[in-house]
C-alpha cells in the first residue's frame, strides 16, 4: 500500500489526505461556512487570543501543572521519567473545558445565542453547560438514554447549571445517537444554535478548530518540560476515543520526528470481541458524523456499536487527523482492555494519590507495556485528561464484585 | 433518455406534477415493498423514492428513523436492497430513485454500486450527506452508469450556491422545504412558494419540492410552484400503522389508495 503523506494542515476543504471533508446535509453548508469564516477571523484576531487565553488562565486554572510521577515511575522499574499533564486540574476535572470556551467565544462572536452539544460521559456536556452559564447562553445537551442512567451526577450538574439535557433513545442511546439528535436539532435551528462538538471529530472545520483550542495542552507541557531541563519527550502518551485530548498534547509535537507520538485506544472486553472501541485499531474508513475517517462498521456500511468502561471512550469513531496520523505513520496506536485500565486507575491511585479518569486510565495502564521497550532514562509525556470522581462509583462496583454493565 | 427525464416531459406536457411517493425498503419486509411499489405505480405515482437503510440517519425524523431501523433489525442491507429493486423492476417501468446514506455506497465501493444499481433499474440516487464539494467521485460513478444524481437545495443555500448545485444535478433538483429533517408537518413555511421560484429560477432543471408533505390539500398547494412533490413520512407511517394493524393486504391497499388521492391533487 502507498504510504500516506503526512501533513499538519488540512486542505482548503479541510482533507487531512483522504480524511475529513464535509459530508453534512446542505442546510448545514450554510452555518458551517460562517463557522468557518468567524474562526479564521477569530485566529487572527488578537483580541480573541487575549480572551480566550484570559479566560483561560482565570477561570479554567490553566496552565496546569506538569508533574512528575516518581513513585509511578519506580513502580514501572524506575527506568524512564514519567510527566503527567495534569488535565484532570481544570475547572469541571478534565480537558473539555479547553474547547468550550473556546467555541463559545465563536458562538458570542457569531450572535448565537443558543447553544447544543451532545455528550457521553457528561464531561463535555458538563462542560458546555458550564461554559453556557459563564456567558448566560440557553443550553440543550443530547445525551443517550442509557448514558443518562450510567451517568447520573454528570446530568445533574448539567442541570444545576441552567442546561436541559435531552435523553436520546433512538439507535444504540448512547453517544454516536446523541450526537446524531444534535446534528438534527442543529438542522432545525441553524439560524440561532452553534454545536459545539466536543471532540476532533465532525465536519470541517471542527476537527481543526477543537485540535487548535486543544493544543494548549501540548504548548503547555512543551514549555514546561524545557524549564524542566528536559527538552523534549521521547514519548508522548494519551487515550484516544474521538481523540481530542490525544490530539491536543499530540500536535505540538507533531513536527518534531524524534518524539514518538502514542494513542491508546479502548479494547473493551478484547478486540477479538463485539465489545470493543478501538477504531483505528480494527476498524476501515467510512464516513459518519460529517467526516472521514476510520469507523467500526459491518460489511455492509452499517456503525457498529461500541463499548468500553470507560464512556467517554466509547464512540465508534475518531477524529481524520489521528486517521492520517495513522495511515502515515506519524503516530502509533495500541489498545488497552477494560481490565487492564482497572488496574491502571489502581496503580495511580495507589503510588501517586491521584485518581485519574477511566479514560485517562487507558493511557497510564499502557504504560506498564510501554515502559518495558524503552531505553534507560528515556522522558515519557502523559496526558491525564481527566480526574476520576465521575468513575469512582462504577469502579468500586467493579472492585467489591459488583458486575459492570455488559451490555454497554 | 434516462425515465426520469421522460418523466417529467410527459407530465409537463400534460400539465401535472409529478408525485413522488417514498418508502423505506425492507420495512415491513422485502415482499411488501415490493408490492408497495408496484400498487402506488398503479395508483398514479409517477417516480418512486426507495430508501436505503442506514444505522445513523442524521437528516430523517423519527418516522423514517423507525423504519430504518426495523428494517435493518430485518436484514436488510445494499444487496437485498439490490434484490427488491431487481423484483420492483421486473413487474414495473416506473422511474426508481435511491435515497441512501454516503457510508454504505462507500463501503460498497461507488463504482461497483453505481454498476450493480443501473443494472438492477435504479433511475437516480439522492445523497443527503453527500454535499456538493464531496460528490464527484460519485457523480462520475453514477453517470458513468446512467444514474441521476440528485442533489439537494435548501432554503438557506445562497443563489449562488444553488446556481452551482444545479448544474451539477441531474435528473432533478430536490428542494427541502423547510430548515429541518423529514417528518409530516401540519403547516409548510409561508416563504415556500418563494424558494421555489428562486430555484426554478435558476436553472432549466424541474425541481421537486419535499420534507413535510403528507396531504392532499398540501400537493394542491404546491403544485402549480414544484414539477415534482415527494411525500415520505406519511407513507411510512400509513404502511406501518396498516401492517401492524390489518396485515400486508391492508396496508397495501390502504397506501395505494392514499397515493391515489395525493395523485389527484397534483393536476393543474
Amino acid at each position: 500500500m502507498k504510504r500516506t503523506r503526512f501533513v499538519t494542515q488540512p486542505d482548503r476543504k479541510g482533507h487531512f489526505g483522504i480524511f475529513g471533508g464535509r459530508f453534512v446535509p446542505e442546510t448545514l453548508i450554510p452555518a458551517i461556512t460562517e463557522l468557518e469564516a468567524a474562526y479564521k477571523k477569530a485566529r487572527r484576531s488578537r483580541e480573541f487570543k487575549e480572551e480566550f487565553s484570559s479566560i483561560l488562565r482565570d477561570y479554567v486554572g490553566r496552565p496546569t501543572a506538569l508533574y512528575e510521577a516518581k513513585r509511578l515511575s519506580e513502580a514501572l522499574g524506575g527506568k524512564c521519567r514519567i510527566f503527567l499533564k495534569r488535565e484532570d486540574l481544570t475547572h469541571t476535572g478534565a480537558h473539555k473545558i479547553n474547547n468550550t470556551i473556546g467555541q463559545i467565544l465563536l458562538a458570542m462572536q457569531m450572535g448565537k445565542r443558543r447553544i447544543i452539544a451532545e455528550t457521553g460521559a457528561g464531561q463535555h456536556g458538563v462542560a458546555t453547560a458550564t461554559a453556557a452559564a459563564l456567558m448566560g447562553l440557553e443550553c440543550v445537551v443530547y445525551m443517550g438514554r442509557k448514558d443518562t442512567v450510567r451517568q447520573a451526577m454528570n446530568v445533574f450538574r448539567m442541570e444545576l447549571t441552567g442546561a436541559r439535557v435531552v435523553p436520546v433513545d433512538s439507535g444504540t442511546k448512547t453517544l454516536k445517537d446523541a450526537i446524531n439528535e444534535a446534528i438534527r436539532d442543529w438542522v432545525s435551528n441553524v439560524e440561532t444554535t452553534h454545536y459545539i462538538i466536543g471532540s476532533v471529530v465532525g465536519p470541517h472545520p471542527y476537527p481543526v478548530m477543537v485540535r487548535d483550542f486543544q493544543s494548549v495542552i501540548g504548548r503547555e507541557a512543551r514549555a514546561q518540560l524545557r524549564r524542566a531541563g528536559v527538552g523534549l519527550p521521547d514519548v508522548v502518551v494519551a487515550c484516544v476515543g474521538g481523540g481530542s485530548n490525544a490530539m491536543g498534547i499530540f500536535y505540538p509535537f507533531a513536527r518534531e520526528r524524534e518524539v514518538r507520538l502514542i494513542g491508546v485506544e479502548a479494547a473493551g472486553l478484547g478486540v477479538d470481541t463485539e465489545y470493543h472501541s478501538a477504531t483505528l485499531t480494527c476498524g476501515d474508513p467510512g464516513v459518519l458524523h460529517g467526516t472521514m475517517s476510520y469507523l467500526l462498521q459491518d460489511k455492509w456500511g452499517q456503525i457498529k456499536g461500541a463499548h468500553s468502561v470507560a464512556p467517554g471512550l466509547d464512540y465508534p469513531g475518531v477524529g481524520p487527523e489521528h486517521s492520517l496520523f495513522k495511515d502515515s505513520g506519524r503516530a502509533e496506536y495500541y489498545t488497552i482492555d477494560d481490565e487492564e485500565a482497572l488496574e491502571g486507575f489502581r496503580l495511580l491511585s495507589e503510588t501517586e494519590g491521584i485518581i485519574p479518569a477511566l479514560e485517562s486510565a487507558h493511557a497510564i495502564a499502557y504504560l506498564r507495556k510501554l515502559v518495558p521497550t524503552l531505553s534507560e532514562g528515556s522522558t515519557v509525556l502523559v496526558n491525564l485528561s481527566g480526574r476520576g470522581d465521575k468513575d469512582v462509583a462504577t469502579v468500586r462496583d467493579i472492585f467489591k464484585g459488583g458486575k459492570e454493565d455488559e451490555q454497554n | 433518455m434516462n425515465r426520469i427525464d421522460r418523466c417529467f416531459k410527459e407530465l409537463g406536457r400534460k400539465g401535472e406534477s409529478a408525485l413522488i411517493p417514498f418508502v423505506t425498503a425492507g420495512d415491513p419486509n422485502p415482499d411488501v415493498t415490493v408490492e408497495v411499489v408496484v400498487e402506488m405505480a398503479r395508483q398514479g405515482a409517477d417516480i418512486v423514492e426507495l430508501g436505503l437503510p442506514f444505522s445513523d440517519p442524521l437528516a430523517d425524523g423519527p418516522t423514517i428513523q423507525a423504519a430504518s431501523f426495523r428494517a435493518l433489525e430485518g436484514g436488510m442491507n445494499p444487496k437485498a436492497f439490490l434484490d427488491v429493486v431487481k423484483r420492483i423492476r421486473q413487474r414495473t417501468d416506473i422511474p426508481l430513485v435511491l435515497m441512501g446514506y454516503y457510508n454504505p455506497i462507500l463501503k460498497m465501493g461507488l463504482e461497483e454500486f453505481a454498476d450493480l444499481a443501473a443494472k438492477v433499474g435504479i433511475d437516480g440516487a439522492i445523497v443527503p450527506d453527500l454535499s456538493l464539494e464531496e460528490s464527484d467521485a460519485w457523480r462520475r460513478a453514477a453517470r458513468k452508469h446512467g444514474i441521476a444524481n440528485i442533489l439537494l437545495v435548501a432554503p438557506n443555500t445562497p443563489t449562488e450556491r444553488v446556481k452551482k448545485i444545479a448544474r451539477a444535478s441531474a435528473g432533478f433538483i430536490y428542494y427541502v422545504s423547510v430548515l429541518g429533517i423529514t417528518g409530516a408537518r401540519a403547516e409548510l413555511p409561508m416563504e415556500l412558494a418563494e424558494g421555489l421560484k428562486n430555484v426554478k429560477g435558476c436553472s432549466k432543471r424541474p425541481v421537486a419540492v419535499g420534507f413535510g408533505i403528507s396531504s392532499p390539500e398540501q400537493v394542491r398547494g404546491l403544485r402549480d410552484s414544484a414539477d415534482g412533490i415527494i411525500v415520505g413520512s406519511a407513507i411510512v407511517r400509513m404502511l406501518h400503522q396498516e401492517f401492524e394493524k390489518n396485515g400486508p393486504e391492508s396496508a397495501i391497499k390502504a397506501v395505494g389508495g392514499f397515493v391515489a388521492r395525493l395523485k389527484e391533487a397534483t393536476g393543474k
